[in-house]
């Protein structure tokens, strides 16, 4: 799940870390009003979407850029007016772009230094893992391959938690002088805290940057949460913008199912997310693209099985479908009833290649030879593959 | 032969009285697994189906009927403290087959287990299985067959596909191990890698990895130098995009990590034979046993 830099900055805020002076914006008295409040300093005006490459990005009314400073809250109301209600496309939006229904309006920092800070979940040590540099600014994966010397991991005992020193050595591998000791150090710690109270799998922010002033500030920041543990942070659910998401993945995740759309033109349905990954490997592998990742999960019921033909269906590029059923808990006759019932409400234009094995598969095939469906029955896993590949290609 | 898992292991099943845990509880007894206890708190001194007993606690369970293996059903919010109250009662190997558990209840289960006896499968996995002795998890038990193969998977189905090809050629397994899904876990690939190594009874291995984390690389560099019987392997997710999660937590490609051909890479320069796809797992392995010998 993905979050607002706006929301990310309130998130922040309740752990005391330091961030430039702003808030959100939905209309133009309330951007010209939050500039206002800020007093006499240059303001920064920010395009609320969930894409990269905003500030290069290009509104569809041809206005460019979706950052911009102003100076007068006069002149941040017409920056806003040409940014509210428009689309911005940048290089991660693809040419739709996204409707910007907000923007952050802030005090524009006057950065003298830029520092990579983030704290994640390391999977190998199984601890959180403070990954740090002083080439801020940049992306961190172009620091690690040119200069892997300037990236510094301080691990961080998943019991104990982040020590006091540690954030202070942190500050001091970082450039920080001694007047600055206290600021970072507290920055530091308000980002373990962060990431610790809302089950965070990272938080990253690029740049944390130190002012000409000498101020310390979280300039952005990145959230990643852990999807399983959002049922105890409903606060965090709350912030889910499901504008910003495949209408198809919304619709799937309604019916418990993991569905990513991915381009191609062979749709599948599978048990597993393993299962559901090999197939779509094993679709690419006979010269096909697979429309999507669906996983049905291991227990799903005919409606949930309904439901996931219906999503599948509705994609246009889809030429071809296979579904690939390794029935362990899952029945063979569950699944064959699902596509029966999602066949009599949906009208079938594809061709349709189904593989089952396992639990109750006699009953399963039955059940789909009775129903008279055409359908392209297919021995094993290759075999199904290479017909949905030719299928598709039929077409 | 086998590991971890034989015809003396005696289970207690965490959540016995859920569903869930009862289907499956009756399925393994089917199987032919040794079930003396069930755990549900509250509910001790009824009889599960009128034969196995159900206690408020491990520690009762353990202490009355000397179980030495859990099979964990819990519902994700509880199973970390399941797991830890099968650890403190001394069980020696713990199944947690709960999927959804959040990623730092398991990090805190790690650093609490540290030093301990116990050993850890799951969370969010199919379990273990020693084909015709014991079956600890929610596998479909009919599609194995008992011999000298050993299994290692991420994966639930996709571990069925690799056995059931193995079971319709002929070839037995001495035992499976799901490792699970989630990014922070029990038993590596590399732990289960060596148990089959020093195994008797274990002959030769398949390893099945997918996208994210390094797991797969660490087995296959152990390996190299220090495995003594053949493996072949397969890694899925050769077409998943960066970024995003398919389905298994931890299965994502994150900062150009965790990559399909990375593994593969990895694999191959270890002597491990690497299957192309899904459907010829078990034939690879094959091939590769008879060039060997």
């Amino acid at each position: 799940m993905n979050i607002h830099e706006y929301q990310a900055k309130e998130l922040l805020q309740k752990f005391d870390v330091a961030t430039t002076r702003g808030r959100v914006a939905s209309t133009l008295d309330e951007a010209e009003q939050i500039a206002r409040e800020l007093g006499d300093v240059e303001v920064v005006v920010k395009a609320q979407i969930h894409a990269g490459g905003r500030g290069k990005g290009t509104f569809k009314n041809g206005f460019k850029g979706g950052v911009h400073v102003r100076k007068t809250p006069e002149k941040v109301r017409e920056v806003a007016a040409q940014m509210l209600g428009q689309i911005l496309v940048t290089h991660q939006t693809g040419p739709a772009g996204r409707v910007v229904n907000k923007v952050l309006v802030a005090e524009s920092a006057e950065i003298a230094r830029e520092i990579y800070f983030a704290v994640l979940l390391d999977r190998g040590t199984a601890a959180p893992l403070i990954v740090a540099s002083t080439e801020g600014g940049v992306e961190i994966e172009t620091v690690a391959a040119k200069s892997p010397e300037k990236i510094i991991r301080e691990p961080v005992d998943p019991l104990a938690g982040l020590q006091p020193f540690q954030a202070r050595k942190l500050a001091k591998q970082l450039g920080f002088d001694s007047s600055q000791l206290r600021s970072a150090s507290k920055l530091f710690e308000g980002l373990y805290r962060t990431f610790i109270a809302f089950d965070c799998s990272m938080v990253e922010v690029n740049p944390l940057v130190v002012t000409t002033k000498g101020e310390v500030l979280a300039l952005d920041a990145k959230f990643n949460f852990d999807d399983n543990a959002l049922y105890r942070h409903p606060e965090i659910a709350a912030l889910r913008d499901v504008a910003e998401e495949d209408p198809r993945e919304v619709e799937a995740s309604k019916h418990g199912l993991s569905y990513i759309g991915l381009g191609g033109n062979i749709a599948c349905l599978v048990n597993g997310a393993g299962l559901a990954m090999a197939t779509m490997d094993i679709i690419k592998f006979y010269g096909g693209e697979p429309a999507n990742f669906l996983d049905v999960g291991g227990g799903a019921t005919e409606d949930q099985v309904t439901e996931a033909f219906k999503i599948l269906i509705a994609d246009k590029k889809v030429k071809a479908i296979l579904v690939n059923i390794f029935g362990g808990i899952m029945k063979c006759d569950v699944i064959a009833q699902g596509i029966i019932n999602a066949a009599k409400t949906v009208k079938l234009s594809v061709s349709l290649v189904v593989r089952l094995e396992g639990t109750n598969v006699e009953r399963g095939m039955q059940l789909l030879k009775e129903s008279g469906l055409a359908l392209i029955p297919a021995d094993d896993l290759a075999d199904a593959a290479q017909k949905a590949v030719a299928a598709a290609n039929s077409k | 032969m086998s590991v971890l898992v034989d015809k003396s292991t005696q289970l207690v099943v965490q959540g016995i009285t859920g569903s869930a845990g009862a289907f499956h509880t009756r399925q393994c007894i089917d199987y032919g697994t040794n079930v003396v206890a069930g755990v549900t708190p509250g509910k001790g001194g009824q009889m599960f189906d009128g034969k196995v007993p159900v206690f408020d606690t491990v520690w009762e369970a353990r202490q009355k009927t000397g179980c030495n293996a859990s099979m964990v059903f819990v519902p994700a919010p509880a199973s970390a403290d399941s797991i830890l109250e099968a650890v403190d009662a001394g069980v020696e190997l713990v199944v947690c087959i709960t999927e959804g558990i959040p990623a730092m209840d398991m990090m805190r289960v790690k650093a609490l287990m540290r030093g301990k006896q116990s050993r850890l499968i799951g969370p969010n996995c199919p379990g273990i299985i020693t084909p015709g002795a014991s079956k600890i998890g929610i596998m479909p038990g009919y599609i194995h067959k008992p011999g000298n193969i050993g299994v290692i998977s991420r994966s639930g189905t996709l571990t069925y596909e690799a056995v059931w090809q193995l079971t319709s050629r002929g070839y037995g397994q001495s035992t499976c191990i799901g490792i699970g899904g989630d990014p922070i876990h029990g038993l590596s690939h590399l732990d289960c890698v060596k148990l089959f190594n020093e195994d008797p009874g274990t002959d030769a291995m398949i390893l099945i990895g997918e996208i994210g984390g390094s797991a797969e690389e660490e087995a296959a560099e152990w390996i190299k130098t220090n495995c003594k019987k053949p493996v072949a392997a397969f890694i899925a997710g050769m077409t998943a995009p960066p970024g995003r999660r398919m389905g298994h937590a931890g299965a994502i490609i994150s900062g150009g990590k965790g990559t399909a051909a990375g593994k593969i890479a990895a694999l191959k320069a270890a002597g491990i034979a690497v299957a192309e796809t899904p459907a010829t797992i078990a034939d690879t392995l094959i091939t590769h046993l008879k060039a060997r010998s």
